[in-house]
């Protein structure tokens, strides 16, 4: 028994304090590590950091249970011969035999055919990594998690303004007046986050949110707007209606930054209906977005080259071009557009009374406008203006996946976007605000390959395995307009598909659609449960077998920390380090940790020793790398490039010479340059340093309208975060969008989308934003199934993989459905009683708990606190399987079959963004004779071989613990 | 004379049980032992918990309140778990008044628990004695660590910084101030245990419009007005005379 | 609350040689008096004596299961002047070694006359010892009475009734046992015990009533509101932090539906009073000391029944902030 006694008394004990960053989530918190006898003691919130400033969350300082968690795998593992996938029958190998058995596999498929090779990861921070290992094998078949989380945040965002919520920006909570929190429960920068609320409500801000739930930060909102899932852009276009209706609206922040005063010709017969006009003044041929748009003057009253200094244009109103085509400023289409959208149309749609709608638009149009923000700060926009002061409109927006995650997602961002814009808030104090390396180009220039031939044995990819197309000509399809990749991300289904489709990976490997696949590689995504949606099926899927009895996913390699779900279906597993015990980066080529004044990246160092014979993925796909000779990693004789994960970090460049590596840090010989520079042998002892980050602060005049912002273009152009040192103008009407309209009408040149794809390109690739249901919504029997279902995350645990964590798990140890009392006593559930979800997929038994903060068409529950029988090593009797349930059962991953196809995936039409919340249900009481255990139940997992022991009791004593445990 | 205390803004609490789990992290290692958990991966998890974050609905749909309710051990100022004490295990510091378990003295009789109204002592079944809360005072005093980090591990864990610590005798300090002015408040003032720990309430910031705010001045659509033009091909004076 | 039966057994056991030692100095001094036959010092006062300790011992040993660290249990006496239960520390040994020399001396016949008045009434020296450890029964009743009804949160127990109703019930179960005892070794005392037991267990069961009926009518001062500081009438608890149970569902909940509630205070009235009374009668009447044993044990049922009800009929403030159990 550990020492008790007096309070005062100081245990004993060797103590030290390493830094490192925290990754419980995806914030990636600094955190100060105190070991006694070299055990994790307490683990802090590094005050010095510039991102959490000493704070940590509830999973943070609960790190000790994961590092000790008897689920941690340990060594590499095979499946036994003979055993079925989800059996869970393994034996240990070393990790010769391991690298052995995949650099044969990996070196055979790399010399015929690299597309059956696949590389999936999830909730991971290191795409920049594994994204180039993809590229340098040469397979097109590689995404992470964003096509399943919130790729409609970036697309619809990035595709308007070139910068997003999510990683990429956020609201400037220290000068706001007012937040408009919209479908955001707890989010990737959560701790700041966090801690930016209650500041900005000790200010007197005032803070609303809009969400059929309260929970999560909504508990503290001012005013709760509760609205039906999947219909806040009707809302946004209420709100844009009204805005524009008042002359609640940023004029001048719309002439001179967006695309609204451009004219577009609206002439139908002419071939460049839906485009911009554009003079004939000669433009830079490298640029990227010709500066050739016309305005219609007001003094002169005539069309004149856009943003001519001393010029006015309209805009609203309709004008005849010089040639006697018909043009309208694009701000007229967005007036005609909401014409319709009232606020009266909208409280039909949404719930929200009209009158509320109109008030939350006078508040933010008298806000931006009457709480005016003019910092002292000089700058000089791209076109050469001097500005003396930064001007700010009070109005923040949050937003995350109850936006993201419906498949019309897409355009309700757009519509979100440009309600932000049109009261001036981009880039601006108080406003939204960007982070580096954002803003980018619109959309940004990373393209994939566009042709089948651009994939070739022995071959690095042709183009990165994720983009931004930016015409029809960027799809990367085959002749036949087919897609290439297996998730058929950027084919004429799913065009915008940014992030890739990771959720319809094991469907389409499964089903050999669009083609089989041979090995998937699958990187800290719990696939098996829950980052898929129709749970139950996915798992037979990934043990379905052949005529010939072969797996028609023939081989799956698992890197897991943890004996999870996905684990049990491995064919090889890979045991993976803690966050504790192993390097990592957060770099600036993924998404790093910036803040609204500049760059910041960090690192992990190790601050204990790894666990058994665990090995960092890093590590394994450094060796996988070497051993397969792929170029980056090999010298021109073959012979291996990096002695390991630290010193590729140190010496990688993105191209020899360019300077540019993984951290933007203590670059050059000596650590004297950052962002580019020659590699810095000392790098990670100056990261060490230096509370494991690197900041740069800007000069205060280069950190607000940065798309406009000449001086931070050049520096960004010159530090090659930027290629081009161009304006980035807000795109209230997308003309891309419009090109990718006009090939489906056939009105263009170049690539078409097949037969049956037309009517959904041309319906869905609308330039201006405009509202749909969601697409379920119009397959399902709405009468059958009258009830919206969603999930939101809990503070206390990240997705599937704290119920391992002893101190977590005592928090969310099961989960309830909740529904509101009136909902539920109409289907007579009782409080506490065990029920039904049904949707026209599957259907859950879960116990019901009332609530009076979920709105009545709405039932809601915590994500992924159900777990499958014995796995992340839980007791069969464990309440996670007895009692909690997973949501994902009732979802489907495809849609119906419908006009489009048999097997469209259940995502959004224009970005393949994973429609999670869009599933309707209905519910009703579980019978008095059924079992009272969540339904359904899978059979159990057992102990895999290298996991730990689980006690009926512990005591965590650091520095005493591991011996006592053994 | 000290009394150190805490202060909880439920105004700001979004209830992430940050709080919960860095007590547990301190105090596990500390001078408490370790802080026993049962069944860690069976059925019906528990432990010793010196804070817990709890979860209330206040109001009906749609005018409901989700209120976050953390609460440890309040350090009554007449605490009435200290004189029912047999062994005189528990007590209270006269010179900061926190209230503490001597887990050396005490013989895990739980009396003290039973005395307690706000359910603020959670007795550990395995090392069978009392704990509760200690105000962190094996941080708060420790000179090793830098001044900024001598506060309780809730504290400096708390994102939202919900946690304020202080003398609330000291009515200069920071949490006597905030308690006047945010209206701070004790739990259950019927039972006269004057618990040191405070709660601020919710505080709801509102907008008034006035009717008047919307006929603006700089109504931007004024910009757009055209004036009426008539047709260029309409007749006029110059279709009629010539001068 | 949640009875602990470790505290159940403390206090019916000690109630019951508290009340048979209060018995048995009765009995003496009517003898002293010559209101009574005087008796066998070894076979009546020394058996009597040995019984009585043995309760005594056996409500100590049961004790010893509450504490957590019974080998520390020496220190629990530090703090008699504000602890009830530390009082009791100190009166439950006192009364103990009272009897152990009442008991050595009636076996040893260490009983000099010390005075003898005119009317022929002896007090002898055993007589002292009785009387100074009757004081301290009375003593150790207060004490464990107090340490429920000292709480004043607990309101159902926070009443003088508490007190009374300690001392009345184990009275009584001491005086049927005296009652059975007296049948035994002294049949000519039946009847004096025996009518004292009914008169004893009458008052009890009067008291006792009085506080069921005091307790049906409480209002608790702590609310929802005054717990959370938060003015509004309809508040609800959604989630307790945790959701396996903590010490603060598992000791202060009775875990009882209200029908079991019900019926065990049924159960504890027919059992503690209305068997016992009948049994002592008919026992009486026959002279059967198995049917005075048996009311005595049924009524020590009862007053488990009685003693488990009294607990969790205890409604502690705390359970405000533990609602979703
Ligand atoms: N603690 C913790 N933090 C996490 C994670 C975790 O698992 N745990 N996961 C991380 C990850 S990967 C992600 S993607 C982020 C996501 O962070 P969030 O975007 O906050 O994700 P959700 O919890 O899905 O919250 C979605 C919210 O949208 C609401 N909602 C659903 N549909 C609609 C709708 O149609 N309209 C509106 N207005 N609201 C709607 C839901 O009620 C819910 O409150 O969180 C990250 N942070
Ligand atoms: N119903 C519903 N489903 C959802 C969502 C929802 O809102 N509702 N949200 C979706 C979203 S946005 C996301 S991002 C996904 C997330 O889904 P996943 O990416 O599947 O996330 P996790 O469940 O956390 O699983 C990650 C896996 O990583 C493992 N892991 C943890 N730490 C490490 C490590 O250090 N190394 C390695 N190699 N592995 C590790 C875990 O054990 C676990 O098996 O879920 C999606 N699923
Ligand atoms: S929010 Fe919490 S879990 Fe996420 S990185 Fe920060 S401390 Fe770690
Ligand atoms: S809250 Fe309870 S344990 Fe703490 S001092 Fe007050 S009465 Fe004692
Ligand atoms: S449990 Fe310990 S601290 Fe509490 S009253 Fe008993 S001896 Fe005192
Ligand atoms: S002050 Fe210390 S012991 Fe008390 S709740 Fe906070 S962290 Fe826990
Ligand atoms: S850490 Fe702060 S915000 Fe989080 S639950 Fe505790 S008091 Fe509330
Ligand atoms: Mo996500």
């Amino acid at each position: 028994m550990a020492v008790i006694h007096d309070p005062l008394q100081k245990p004993e004990g060797r103590i030290e304090t390493k830094n490192t960053t925290c990754y419980m989530c995806a914030c990636r918190c600094g955190i100060r590590v105190t070991l006694r006898d070299g055990e994790v003691r307490y683990i802090q919130g590094n005050p010095e950091h510039p991102l959490n400033k000493g704070i940590i969350c509830a999973k943070g300082a609960s790190g000790i249970m994961k590092q000790y968690s008897p689920a941690r795998l340990t060594k590499p593992l095979r499946r036994k011969e003979g055993s079925n996938r989800g059996d869970s029958e393994f034996e240990e190998i070393s990790w010769d035999e391991a690298f052995g058995i995949m650099e044969e596999r990996l070196a055979h498929l790399r010399a015929t055919d690299p597309k059956k090779f696949a590389l999936f990861t999830g909730r991971d921070q290191m795409q920049a990594l594994t994204g180039m290992f993809a590229k340098q094998y040469g397979t097109p078949n590689y995404a992470a998690h964003g096509g399943f989380c919130s790729v409609n945040m970036a697309a619809g965002m990035i595709y308007t303004m070139g910068g997003s919520f999510w990683e990429f920006g956020g609201p400037d909570l220290e000068r706001s007046k007012l937040l408009i929190m919209i479908g955001t429960a707890e989010d990737h920068h959560s701790n700041p986050m966090k801690m930016e609320l209650s500041k900005f409500k000790r200010n007197g801000g005032r803070f609303i949110s809009v969400n059929p739930v309260r929970t999560g930060y909504s508990a503290i909102a001012d005013e709760w707007v509760p609205i039906k899932p999947g219909t806040d852009g009707a809302l946004f276009l209420a709100l844009i209606h009204e805005l524009i209706r008042t002359g609640l609206y940023d004029r001048e922040f719309l002439v001179q930054y967006t695309n609204s005063a451009e004219l577009v010709s609206t002439d139908e017969d002419s071939d460049d209906f839906g485009l911009f006009a554009r003079t004939d003044i000669p433009q830079d041929p490298d640029c990227f977005d010709p500066q050739d748009r016309v305005w219609w003057d007001r003094t002169q009253d005539k069309a004149v080259h856009a943003r001519t200094k001393e010029t006015d244009p309209y805009l609203l109103g309709e004008f005849k071009l010089a040639d006697g085509r018909d043009a309208k400023p694009a701000f007229q289409l967005l007036k005609d557009r909401v014409e319709d959208y009232t606020p009266e149309w909208a409280a039909e749609v949404t719930g929200i009374p009209a009158e509320t709608i109109k008030r939350l638009a006078y508040e933010m149009g008298i806000t931006a406008r009457d709480e005016k923000i003019e910092l002292p700060i000089a700058w000089t926009d791209v076109w050469g203006n001097d500005h003396d002061t930064v001007t700010g409109n009070p109005v923040a927006f949050h937003a995350m996946r109850g936006l993201a995650a419906h498949s019309n997602g897409f355009q309700t961002i757009r519509a979100l976007t440009i309600l932000m814009t049109i009261l001036g808030t981009i880039d601006r104090p108080g406003g939204f605000r960007h982070k580096a390396p954002f803003p980018r180009p619109i959309p940004p220039c990373a393209k994939t390959p566009k042709s089948p031939d651009d994939v070739k044995p022995n071959t690095p990819l042709n183009g990165m395995p994720l983009g931004w197309p930016a015409t029809p000509d960027d799809l990367f399809v085959d002749d036949k307009n087919e897609p290439v990749r297996l998730d058929k991300a950027f084919s004429w289904e799913f065009p915008l598909a940014a992030h890739g489709m990771m959720q319809n990976a094991i469907t389409n490997a499964w089903r050999q659609d669009p083609y089989p696949i041979d090995t998937m590689m699958i990187f800290m995504a719990n696939m098996a449960w829950n980052s898929t949606m129709n749970t139950t099926s996915v798992r037979d899927m990934l043990n379905d077998k052949d005529e010939n009895g072969e797996y028609k996913i023939p081989y799956l390699i698992v890197c897991d920390a943890f004996q999870s779900e996905m684990v049990a279906y491995a064919d090889l597993v890979l045991p993976d380090t803690s966050y504790l015990e192993r390097h990592d980066t957060i770099s600036m080529l993924d998404r790093p940790i910036s803040e609204y004044d500049g760059p910041v990246d960090s690192v992990r160092i190790p601050v204990v020793p790894p666990l058994g014979d665990t090995k960092p993925f890093q590590e394994v796909l450094i060796e996988l790398g070497s051993r397969l000779k792929l170029p980056a990693f090999a010298n021109k004789d073959g012979s291996r490039k990096y002695r390991d994960y630290p010193d590729f970090i140190v010496n990688y460049e993105t191209e020899p010479g360019s300077g540019i590596g993984f951290l933007a840090g203590w670059r050059g010989k000596g650590g004297e340059k950052f962002m580019k520079g020659e590699p810095n042998p000392n790098q990670w002892e100056m990261y060490e340093k230096n509370n494991c980050v690197f900041h740069y602060e800007m000069p205060k005049s280069y950190q607000y309208m940065r798309n406009w912002n000449r001086g931070y273009l050049n520096w960004a152009q010159e530090h090659r975060l930027l290629r081009y040192a161009e304006p980035i103008n807000i795109h209230i009407y997308s003309e891309i969008l419009m090109n990718f309209r006009l090939a489906a009408q056939g009105k263009r040149e170049g690539k078409q989308p097949p037969e049956h794809l037309r009517k959904r390109v041309e319906t869905y690739f609308d330039p201006l934003p405009f509202y749909f249901e969601p697409l379920e919504n119009h397959l399902t029997d709405k009468h059958k199934y009258p009830l919206n279902a969603v999930t939101q995350r809990p503070m206390a645990m990240y997705h599937s993989w704290d119920s391992q964590n002893a101190w977590l798990r005592q928090i969310h140890t099961y989960n309830f459905m909740y529904v509101h009392p009136k909902t539920a006593a109409a289907a007579g559930i009782k409080d506490g009683g065990w029920m039904w979800a049904e949707s026209m997929h599957g259907k859950v038994r879960c116990l019901c708990r009332y609530s009076e903060s979920v709105e009545p068409g709405t039932i809601w529950t915590w994500n992924a606190i159900g777990k499958s029988k014995g796995a992340w090593r839980l007791d069969d009797k464990a309440n996670e399987s007895e009692k909690g349930f997973l949501l994902n059962h009732v979802i489907s991953e495809e849609l119906p079959p419908h006009e489009a196809g048999k097997h469209i995936s259940n995502s959004d039409p224009n970005t393949g963004q994973a429609a999670w919340y869009d599933v309707r249900v209905r519910i009703y009481p579980a019978g008095d004779d059924e079992p009272k255990e969540s339904y359904p139940q899978f059979d159990a997992m057992s102990a895999l071989p290298g996991t730990g022991k689980t006690q009926k009791v512990i005591g965590f004593f650091a520095g005493m613990f591991r011996k006592k445990t053994g | 004379m000290t009394q150190l205390a805490l202060i909880i803004d439920l105004n700001v609490c979004v209830g992430c049980h940050a709080c919960v789990t860095s007590c547990k992290e301190w105090n596990t290692s500390g001078s408490a032992g370790f802080m026993t958990d049962e069944n860690p991966y069976g059925k019906d998890p528990t432990g010793t918990f010196f804070n817990r974050v709890q979860t209330y609905e206040i109001g009906e749909f749609p005018s409901t309140e989700t209120l976050h309710f953390p609460k440890s051990c309040l350090h009554c100022e007449d605490p009435p778990c200290v004189p029912v004490c047999p062994t005189g295990a528990s007590y209270k510091r006269k010179e900061d008044g926190i209230v503490l378990v001597d887990y050396d003295k005490c013989i895990g009789c739980r009396y003290c628990s039973w005395a307690c109204p706000y359910g603020a002592r959670e007795i550990d079944e395995k090392q069978k004695v009392m704990k509760k809360c200690t105000l962190c005072v094996d941080r708060i005093y420790d000179e090793e660590l830098p001044e900024s980090e001598r506060k309780p591990a809730c504290v400096l864990a708390c994102p939202t910084n919900a946690r304020l610590f202080g003398d609330v005798h000291d009515s200069e300090s920071e949490v006597s101030s905030t308690i006047r002015e945010e209206g701070g408040y004790q739990l259950m003032p019927e039972w006269g245990t004057k618990p040191a720990n405070h709660y601020l309430p919710r505080r709801k910031t509102r907008m008034h419009i006035h009717e008047d705010e919307l006929q603006r001045a700089d109504n931007p659509l004024k910009k757009e007005e055209r004036g009426p033009r008539a047709p260029v091909d309409a007749p006029t004076l110059d279709d009629s005379t010539s001068w | 609350m949640h009875p602990a039966f470790s505290v159940i057994f403390l206090t019916t056991l000690i109630g019951a040689g508290q009340g048979l030692f209060l018995a048995l100095i009765t009995g003496q001094s009517y003898s002293a008096l010559k209101l009574l036959p005087s008796q066998d010092s070894t076979d009546f006062y020394g058996m009597g004596a040995v019984i009585v300790l043995l309760l005594l011992i056996g409500g100590l040993i049961a004790s010893f299961f509450h504490l957590g660290h019974p080998e520390r249990a020496w220190r629990s006496a530090a703090m008699w002047r504000t602890s009830w239960l530390s009082r009791e520390v100190i009166a439950l040994p006192t009364l103990m070694g009272l009897v152990f020399v009442y008991g050595v001396m009636q076996f040893m016949g260490w009983d000099t006359v010390l005075f003898t008045s005119a009317a022929g009434a002896n007090l002898q020296l055993t007589m002292i010892v009785g009387i100074v450890g009757a004081l301290a029964t009375f003593a150790l009743f207060l004490c464990t009475g107090m340490i429920y009804a000292c709480l004043k949160f607990l309101q159902e127990w926070h009443s003088p009734l508490t007190v009374i109703n300690y001392t009345l019930l184990g009275t009584a179960s001491g005086f049927i046992l005296a009652t059975a005892f007296a049948n035994h070794n002294a049949p000519e005392l039946m009847n004096f015990f025996g009518i004292w037991a009914i008169i004893i267990t009458l008052a009890a069961f009067i008291t006792r009533a009085a506080s069921l009926m005091r307790n049906s009518r409480i209002k608790a001062k702590s609310t929802m509101q005054t717990a959370l500081g938060v003015r509004h009438n309809k508040i609800q608890q959604k989630a307790m932090g945790f959701m396996g149970g903590s010490v603060n569902t598992r000791d202060f909940f009775n875990h009882a539906s209200v029908l079991m509630m019900r019926n065990m205070k049924w159960i504890f009235i027919v059992l503690a009073f209305i068997i016992p009374l009948i049994t002592l009668w008919y026992g009486m009447s026959q002279a059967d000391t198995s049917w005075l044993l048996a009311a005595f044990l049924i009524q020590y049922v009862g007053l488990i029944a009685e003693r488990w009800f009294f607990f969790a009929q205890a409604n502690h403030p705390q359970n405000l902030y533990y609602q979703t159990v």
